[in-house]
């Protein structure tokens, strides 16, 4: 596993052009968000529901001060605080709305995939039907029904969104179990005997599942958007149960439309962040691990001290010169032509 | 699938595709007869229980048909829908269609606008994007695509009404119309802006074209971020065709062969995928009509999801999966009429 982690890393440093580097911005936003959701307790000035300290309460709409960095919002909640809490918030519920799809949505493509038949054609089915259905329509519907049973706190907010992305992970892995069936390796796997459980977790699961971190990142950037949708709807997590950016944001619709443009602004800009920190870090795996559109770094190769000084000074890379690695380093029309 | 192309292959394929439909729509209907009438228990006392003596809430229940066998209501509802019946509202006593039918204008000429915006902005500057890859250019679309999508479409909206509200107050920011327009108006279509230029009110559209600007650009920003990221990838994968080397070695100049050779050819999947995004579109705009008070489906789903109204919320997402199905129906036969291959 390690060895593996190792020549992924390999593969995104050896990758060329923006998407190493959106990768990299990507990942330390969100590793900023991570560490603020771990340690909120310790971070934030304040609990997200606390309206008082030291028998003095907050200000409603108070600026900004010595006591609350951001100032507080309608509800006599410290702005800053709740944006930390928030981060946990979020956090949590992504994590585990795209657990649960994974761990259901997976299995599920590879049994599809590779049992066939009748119930390949009717898993398939119901999951384009659910897949063509508005996502935000379904976690409202399932968020509603949620509400009775669980209440409205973090798990049922999960839940809600879980079932919006089992649909992915079930036509990624499948697709690519019903293509790797038919490899060569499975087939040697049958030919000394092994059963058909051995053959989907020991030879198809990890060959299958590359796919999946890609798809993970990106549907947590996409739960991440939901989670606050629902918020802003009034049907997302309540603010006694937990920090929730956007329900914030909904109680702060008022106060734009007078002026007060602030505590509507600082919950948006933190749902912009982690989702476009997320966004980065999945586009960025997807352009190294996808061999189509990935682009090698040229690699620097120092030719020996026989190479004339008037070649060698012709230009600022002097005696580094590009090595071509794959078919894709040729230096491509676009940008050349736009050069010159 | 025979090879043999020409017009049989295509009105077999279109006929193909419209029977998909049934059973399409059927699993799409069931899901939302299964989660509503039968995960919650009772309708009636859920909306409008401790309000009402306990006898005309059996009597409310009768009238629903809540007191009859499960399967005997799945084929009701069933029957309902065919006859396009989207059942009765319980807090208010309208039929879903009559408000689909009354609200259903106002959110056609939001999504309308947004994916104008969405076309004029997104198509050009995602060309700009995979022509020039990796340019500075290249970087600062890629990056306003990807905050765009980013960016909470209610946040974004927010935003602008607070910024237009600071700076030109006189600019409407809410509602599709002011009261005047509304009130003059004879309504034929139910779609204000139309029926404004069938009655020949002309300061009325002015009027509703100023109510559309700033809702449109926030749905239309979201479905921009979409096509700039679809158009820039298709158009790097055109650009490595052999096709456009061979006109690049012909000496076609590299505008025209970005523009006429690979753009084109960069935009057959697109089509697909903008009709793919409807789904977005219609999540997109139950966000943009709460944000600013649009008269709009989208605001009716939340009034009657707070009035906890099951009906209403039943018969509306049954609405909403009704235009779902459709409008893919409609992608794929208008991408079988424009790209041969797909219709094998």
């Amino acid at each position: 596993m390690a060895g593996r982690t190792r020549d992924f890393l390999h593969t995104i440093w050896n990758t060329k052009g923006l998407a190493r580097y959106m990768f990299w911005a990507g990942a330390a936003i969100t590793a900023v968000f991570v560490v603020c959701a771990i340690f909120a307790p310790w971070i934030a000035p304040y609990g997200f529901d606390q309206t008082s300290a030291h028998g003095v309460n907050f200000p409603k709409l108070g600026p900004y001060d010595s006591h609350h960095l951001l100032g507080t919002n309608d509800q006599f909640y410290d702005i800053a605080s709740r944006m930390i809490w928030g981060a946990r918030t979020g956090i949590e519920v992504v994590i585990l709305s795209v657990i649960l799809a994974g761990l259901i949505g997976v299995p599920l493509g590879l049994l599809s995939g590779f049992v066939g038949g009748w119930v390949d054609r009717v898993l398939v089915f119901l999951m384009d039907a659910l897949y063509a259905f508005p996502s935000l329509l379904l976690a409202i519907v399932f968020s509603f029904l949620l509400k009775g049973k669980l209440g409205s706190g973090i798990l049922a907010a999960a839940l809600s969104l879980t079932a919006i992305y089992i649909p992915q992970y079930f036509r990624v892995v499948r697709n690519t179990t019903v293509s790797a069936r038919e490899a060569t390796y499975v087939e040697a796997a049958r030919a000394i005997g092994a059963r058909p459980m051995t053959i989907m977790r020991k030879y198809l699961f990890s060959n299958v599942v590359q796919s999946v971190p890609v798809l993970a990142t990106l549907n947590a950037a996409d739960a991440l958007g939901t989670l606050a949708a629902l918020g802003f709807l009034g049907l997302g997590i309540q603010p006694t149960e937990a920090s929730e950016w956007g329900y914030d944001l909904s109680r702060a619709l008022d106060d734009a439309q007078g002026g007060n443009w602030l505590p509507a602004f600082w919950p948006g800009l933190m749902i912009v962040l982690l989702i476009t920190a997320l966004t980065l870090v999945g586009e960025g795996l997807n352009e190294t691990v996808n061999p189509a559109l990935r682009r090698r770094r040229l690699k620097p190769v120092v030719f020996s001290a026989r190479v004339p000084a008037d070649v060698a000074a012709t230009g600022p890379s002097g005696g580094t010169h590009g090595v071509l690695d794959g078919p894709d380093d040729r230096p491509g029309g676009g940008h050349e032509e736009a050069a010159t | 699938m025979s090879s043999s192309a020409g017009s049989g292959s295509l009105a077999r394929y279109i006929l193909v595709r419209i029977i998909l439909v049934i059973p399409m729509m059927l699993i799409l209907l069931t899901v939302v007869f299964l989660l509503l009438r039968v995960a919650p228990g009772d309708p009636v006392s859920a909306s409008v229980g401790g309000r009402l003596p306990p006898a005309i809430l059996a009597q409310k229940r009768a009238a629903l048909g809540l007191d009859q066998p499960l399967y005997q209501q799945y084929l009701e509802y069933l029957g309902h829908v065919v006859r396009f019946n989207f059942g009765t509202t319980i807090s208010d006593n309208q039929p879903v269609l009559s408000v689909i039918r009354d609200k259903g204008g106002a959110t056609l000429t939001l999504t309308v606008g947004a994916f104008l915006i969405a076309l004029v902005l997104g198509l050009p500057l995602g060309r700009l994007a995979g022509r020039y890859r990796d340019s500075g250019a290249d970087a600062v679309i890629r990056i306003f695509g990807i905050v765009t999508y980013a960016a909470p479409i209610f946040w974004v909206g927010v935003l602008l009404v607070a910024f237009v509200a600071a700076h030109f107050p006189s600019w409407p920011t809410y509602g599709i119309a002011s009261a005047q327009t509304t009130f003059v108006v004879p309504t034929h279509t139910h779609i204000l802006i139309v029926d404004s230029i069938i009655a020949n009110y002309w300061s009325g559209v002015f009027d509703i074209l100023k109510h559309c600007v700033l809702p449109c650009i926030t749905l239309g920003l979201l479905i921009t971020g979409v096509i700039i990221r679809l158009v820039r990838v298709n158009v790097i994968q055109a650009l490595k065709g052999d096709y456009v080397e061979a006109a690049r070695a012909r000496g076609v100049p590299e505008g025209r062969v970005v523009r006429k050779h690979a753009f084109r050819n960069a935009l057959v999947p697109v089509i697909t995928v903008i009709g793919l995004q409807v789904a977005l579109t219609l999540s997109g705009a139950v966000l943009t009509e709460t944000t600013f008070n649009w008269p709009g489906v989208g605001t009716a789903l939340v009034n009657y999801l707070n009035e906890r109204d099951y009906t209403a919320v039943q018969g509306l997402v049954t609405f909403f999966a009704v235009v779902v199905v459709i409008v893919s129906l409609l992608v794929d036969i208008l991408n079988a009429l424009v790209d041969p291959r797909v219709r094998y």
